[in-house]
């Protein structure tokens, strides 16, 4: 093995060891931590071990502070960005269903979700609550989006609005599901 | 014809109203361009004539800034709509009520990438458990209390107590007459006009004492027996006494005069630069 590619091959690990083992109360690594751990080409690093990832339908994932997808990062917005290892490809019902989803709560999610972006990323409680009652019984719908509150889909303020949270902008494309949704 | 006073209020109600209605737009997430907003700042630009108290005039000033609030709004309701991610929420309510739970889903495992994530034990982080598990002490070790010398219980004499600070050898109240009437012979001898300077009055050989003295000087002052003269522009503070002890509880309102008695104060004092 070239010097270059046994370098590289020892950052990978690293890299892998710290997107793939939560540190913090929240998964994900910031990247001034990569940085730290990595050295200053850990952007590379992280462009080989998502190639390398393709084969395994993961992806590295990154999550800038600005909520929008940036097409050319400077260095300093990648250091405040946080990296996650999501799956690249979908799951089936079934597979959702094996990580401890069900589906209605899972279908729920996706209303919630898409209500929030069609109200501009904020809407209030009670409205969702009304979308999701349609479906879902009265006494879940609640403890629903009390849930997606405490896994980081949703957050809300002392007005009783919800939001997007941190989860949302690391898991869902945003775009994809509302196109997908006004095609049906 | 309308009244000035009228017109005031009728003012006050209608910038009230603007407000509630620019706050609930922004709160509720409606379509800013719903309001009227020619419409509103004329009724402002209108009744800004009338104001005259500062509470009107922060009325309208709230109102201008709610109105520039709602302006903001309107342009980052334009820029959402030309983004892609723009939907109008009716249609989308309308598609997201008639579509199923299972097409739902399956449209939005379409767009869910979850984290992928791990918790596990490692051979290294169970190797440094079990160092840290031997290194650690037993409880009964640990929480072992500290060895407490043994004292043999008795009565305590008066002049123990005396000594501990815990007892005074007068009674306060003796005290407090004893220092009146030193703060009499002072005033006599060394003052001018029935009173004395407050520091050189208080101020005494060693800096502990001086707090002691400032201690008392201000239950004097509290209960009647003397009262403090200021002049600030002179900064000079006077002890002034009565002949009688005078009770003003109840019948003057009763201030709190804070005086510093540093250990810098006391210093320049004893080098005469203090007055």
């Amino acid at each position: 093995m070239s010097k270059r590619k046994a370098y590289y091959a020892s950052k990978i690990k690293r890299a892998i060891h710290l997107l793939f083992y939560r540190r913090h109360i929240k998964p994900g690594v910031k990247g001034w931590e990569l940085r730290k751990a990595l050295g200053s080409d850990y952007p590379k690093v992280l462009k080989i071990l998502d190639d390398y990832l393709k084969a395994l339908d993961l992806q590295v994932k990154t999550v800038f502070e600005e909520e929008k997808q940036v097409e050319k990062p400077t260095l300093e917005q990648l250091d405040k960005a946080r990296f996650y290892i999501t799956l690249r490809g979908e799951l089936t019902p079934k597979e959702a269903k094996m990580i401890g989803w069900r589906i209605d709560d899972l279908a729920g999610l996706a209303i919630a979700i898409a209500y929030i972006i069609s109200k501009k990323g904020k809407s209030p409680r009670k409205e969702v609550e009304e979308l999701l009652r349609d479906k879902l019984p009265g006494w879940k719908v609640g403890l629903n989006i009390d849930r997606y509150i405490r896994y980081g889909y949703l957050t809300q303020d002392e007005n009783e609005q919800l939001y997007l949270d941190w989860r949302t902008r690391a898991e869902v494309d945003q775009k994809a599901l509302i196109e997908l949704l006004l095609s049906k | 014809m309308q009244s000035k006073r009228g017109r005031v209020k009728i003012g006050r109600e209608k910038l009230q109203r603007i407000i509630e209605m620019c706050r609930s737009v922004e709160e509720r997430s409606l379509d800013p361009f719903l309001i009227n907003f020619e419409e509103l700042i004329s009724t402002v630009r209108e009744y800004f004539p009338e104001w005259k108290l500062p509470e009107d005039l922060c009325l309208d000033a709230e109102t201008i800034h709610r109105l520039a609030s709602l302006i903001k709004l309107q342009s980052e309701w334009v820029k959402h709509r030309s983004t892609s991610l723009y939907t109008d929420p009716f249609l989308l309510e309308e598609k997201l009520t008639r579509i199923g739970k299972e097409e739902i889903l399956e449209t939005f495992l379409n767009a869910w990438h979850p984290i992928v994530e791990l918790e596990q034990i490692s051979l290294h982080s169970l190797a440094e458990s079990l160092r840290y598990w031997e290194s650690l002490l037993p409880l009964k070790e640990r929480w072992k209390g500290f060895p407490l010398a043994e004292v043999e219980t008795g009565p305590a004499t008066r002049e123990e107590l005396i000594r501990q600070r815990i007892l005074r050898d007068k009674a306060f109240s003796e005290e407090l007459e004893n220092f009146w009437q030193e703060l009499k012979n002072q005033v006599k001898e060394k003052g001018e006009n029935v009173k004395i300077r407050y520091w050189d009055f208080v101020g005494a050989e060693s800096y502990e004492e001086t707090v002691q003295r400032a201690f008392m000087t201000s239950f004097l002052v509290t209960y009647g027996y003397a009262t403090l003269e200021i002049h600030p522009l002179e900064e000079e503070i006077f002890i002034k006494s009565y002949e009688k002890p005078t009770t003003k509880i109840g019948k003057e309102q009763l201030v709190s005069i804070p005086i510093a008695v540093s250990a810098e104060d006391w210093m320049k004092w004893k080098k005469g630069e203090l007055k």
